[in-house]
């Protein structure tokens, strides 16, 4: 079977005074209908890599790839119009902090029957109907009064259930999740990740999950990538993430506290071994 | 598990419909008292300026050949003799009856002066702020969403240009044009004389009067004559709004919900008025609200080049002879413009912004 999204040599820059500046340096993957974690530190290119999956960097941003096909569809010769029936359609994604990413003066219900009827014309009984079914299936109780609220008015966990809401609703087949968890609180962390996780399970989506946290990915996730200063370092099932051998991924391992702890103090990453790379 | 605020969910309807009746009086009442607060403050500041600055009022009336004795007659008879609280005690008493002196320049009430020179630029102004908010917030947009495009480069020389163009140099240059050259618009002044006072004066504005007399030609000669001053004011006030409508929008054309709307597969045009245009509408509405009525205290420059019998022209006359009833009854009547506008804005607010509900 041909793979949902395969990617090589992605490249993404920017100008800047001193010329340009790359910010993924030429990575290759491909996913299946399955769970691939990014993980990488701030500034490691993992976002850029999400978003130009979306063709929805910007002029003066410039994406190059050798291959950049979704379902034998090549993203590269898209055109923007053509673009607009993906995005949202066929691929997703949810974004960081629903403070910022929703709409501050739409209702929540609106936000998420637009994300609907911009793909599908359905009479305003049935928009509502699958609004209504697509906010319990995220878990909120009260679907009928939530849709009516406005983002300022439901909490970061519940907002983040809205955007899932929002982004699954017109039934895509990829969803792109770059950091949803990182702006809530710890404990709503895992219910939303569970309810991504059944949903992106239960319909058969591929799903890659952007993060920073190595634990989080490495639970919600077949396979990972490792991403650092734009490049893939490694690359692995996620069970065996423990036998990783670039010196980067090592570092983060050991830089992450366990129960029973009987070190000291936490190890630093040393940046002198793959200054390379 | 998560926690929202609580919505009017009251177990006694009966009490919570009894507590916003009781809300909504009590705004108005609060309402009421800051309005009359910031008048009774603005009245204060203009009259005791006004009383303290070394001009003599009666002298102004009296010529400065006057005897003694025809200068204290009249001084007392403006009532110039009573001490300063007590003279600004009559004068609220009298504002609030409506009579705000005489004017010594034109020998008439000042009430009935506002009353023939406020609508003139009302008029003007009022037609001036749609043309620069019809134009103004379309290009606006339109520079933003281009951001660095020729289109852009070009809106915003034409907004420069609005800013840095002397007005009466404009009028000037828009006369010679299209009044005397091309003959398209009629000249100075509100109309042609030989219209001049055939219809009743009703609300004041000629283009309402002549239209409830049923005075077709008046209307047109009227509008002739209004557009071409309310278009250079309506130039002045877009370059300034769709300079504000494009630093708004680009602003929020770099927030994440309209990334989100990009990733809804929502058309770009969608993206742009109705993700990024309507949440700047609260504050284009201050930028408007103030731009009309900076337009409201009317144009000195305007009215002068283009005859118009303003406010602007009227209070400025007014100050010329030391006529202080006349300034400080335009002063009232532009600080009441400020009031009212900003109340307005407050409205709106609210009507267009959930979270200032």
């Amino acid at each position: 079977m041909a793979p949902l999204l395969s990617v090589q040599n992605l490249r993404v820059s920017f100008p800047t005074h001193r010329g340009r500046v790359e910010v993924v340096k030429g990575i290759s993957f491909t996913l299946g209908r399955e769970r691939l974690g990014i993980v990488g530190e701030s500034g490691s290119g993992k976002s850029m890599t999400g978003r130009a999956i979306l063709k929805l960097i910007r002029k003066p941003g410039l994406v190059t790839a050798d291959r950049l096909e979704f379902d034998g569809v090549d993203i590269r010769s898209q055109s923007e119009k053509q673009m607009r029936a993906i995005r949202g359609a066929r691929i997703s994604m949810v974004m960081q902090d629903p403070k910022f990413s929703l709409n501050p003066v739409m209702t929540v219900g609106e936000q998420i029957a637009e994300a609907l009827v911009t793909h599908e014309k359905l009479p305003r009984r049935a928009v509502n109907e699958r609004i209504l079914a697509m906010l319990e299936a995220v878990r909120i109780d009260d679907p009928q009064r939530v849709a009516g609220l406005y983002p300022h008015e439901v909490s970061g966990g519940m907002g983040q259930r809205v955007m899932i809401a929002m982004m699954l609703i017109p039934e895509p087949e990829l969803l792109i999740a770059d950091e949803p968890t990182s702006a809530l609180d710890v404990s709503v962390q895992a219910q939303v990740l569970d309810i991504i996780d059944d949903l992106v399970t239960s319909k058969g989506m591929g799903l890659i999950l952007i993060s920073h946290d190595l634990n989080l990915v490495s639970r919600y996730c077949d396979r990972i990538l490792v991403m650092n200063a734009g490049t893939v370092v490694e690359e692995c099932a996620a069970g065996e993430l423990d036998k990783a051998q670039h010196p980067y991924t090592r570092g983060l391992l050991a830089a992450m506290p366990v129960i029973d702890e009987s070190r000291d103090e936490l190890p630093v990453l040393d940046r002198t071994q793959w200054a390379g790379t | 598990m998560s926690i929202e605020p609580q919505i009017a969910v009251s177990p006694a309807p009966t009490s919570s419909q009894g507590r916003r009746l009781g809300r909504g009086v009590s705004a108005v009442l609060g309402f009421v008292v800051t309005v009359f607060l910031t008048f009774l403050g603005l009245l204060a500041i203009t009259f005791f300026i006004g009383r303290v600055i070394p001009i003599d009022p009666v002298l102004s009336v009296v010529g400065d050949r006057a005897t003694p004795a025809v200068y204290e007659a009249a001084k007392v008879q403006m009532g110039l003799d009573q001490p300063l609280p007590i003279q600004f005690f009559n004068y609220v008493v009298g504002v609030f009856s409506g009579d705000l002196g005489k004017s010594v320049s034109t020998g008439r009430a000042v009430v009935d002066d506002l009353s023939r020179f406020f609508p003139a630029t009302l008029e003007m102004a009022t037609i001036g702020i749609f043309i620069g908010v019809a134009l103004g917030v379309p290009l606006g947009v339109i520079a933003a969403s281009r951001q660095g495009s020729v289109v852009d480069q070009v809106i915003r020389v034409v907004g420069l240009l609005g800013y840095s163009m002397p007005a009466f140099w404009l009028g000037l240059v828009g006369l010679a044009l299209f009044y005397a050259r091309l003959r398209w618009v009629g000249g100075p002044g509100r109309l042609d004389i030989f219209y001049d006072g055939l219809v009743s004066p009703v609300t004041g504005l000629i283009l309402v009067d002549s239209l409830l007399a049923g005075e077709v030609d008046i209307f047109w000669n009227a509008v002739s004559h209004l557009i071409l001053p309310a278009s250079v004011l309506g130039f002045f006030s877009l370059a300034y709004i769709a300079r504000m409508t494009r630093s708004f929008m680009l602003d929020q054309l770099s927030q994440e919900f309209v990334t989100t709307a990009r990733v809804k597969g929502v058309p770009e045009r969608v993206v742009i008025w109705r993700h990024a245009f309507n949440p700047i509408r609260v504050p284009l509405i201050t930028v408007i609200g103030l731009s009309y009525a900076g337009l409201l205290e009317g144009s000195v420059m305007i009215e002068t080049v283009f005859s118009w019998p303003g406010i602007g022209n009227y209070l400025t006359t007014a100050l010329l002879n030391a006529d202080m009833n006349a300034v400080l009854g335009s002063t009232l009547v532009i600080g009441a413009v400020f009031i009212f506008i900003n109340k307005v804005s407050d409205v709106l607010y609210r009507v267009l912004d959930p979270r200032a509900r």
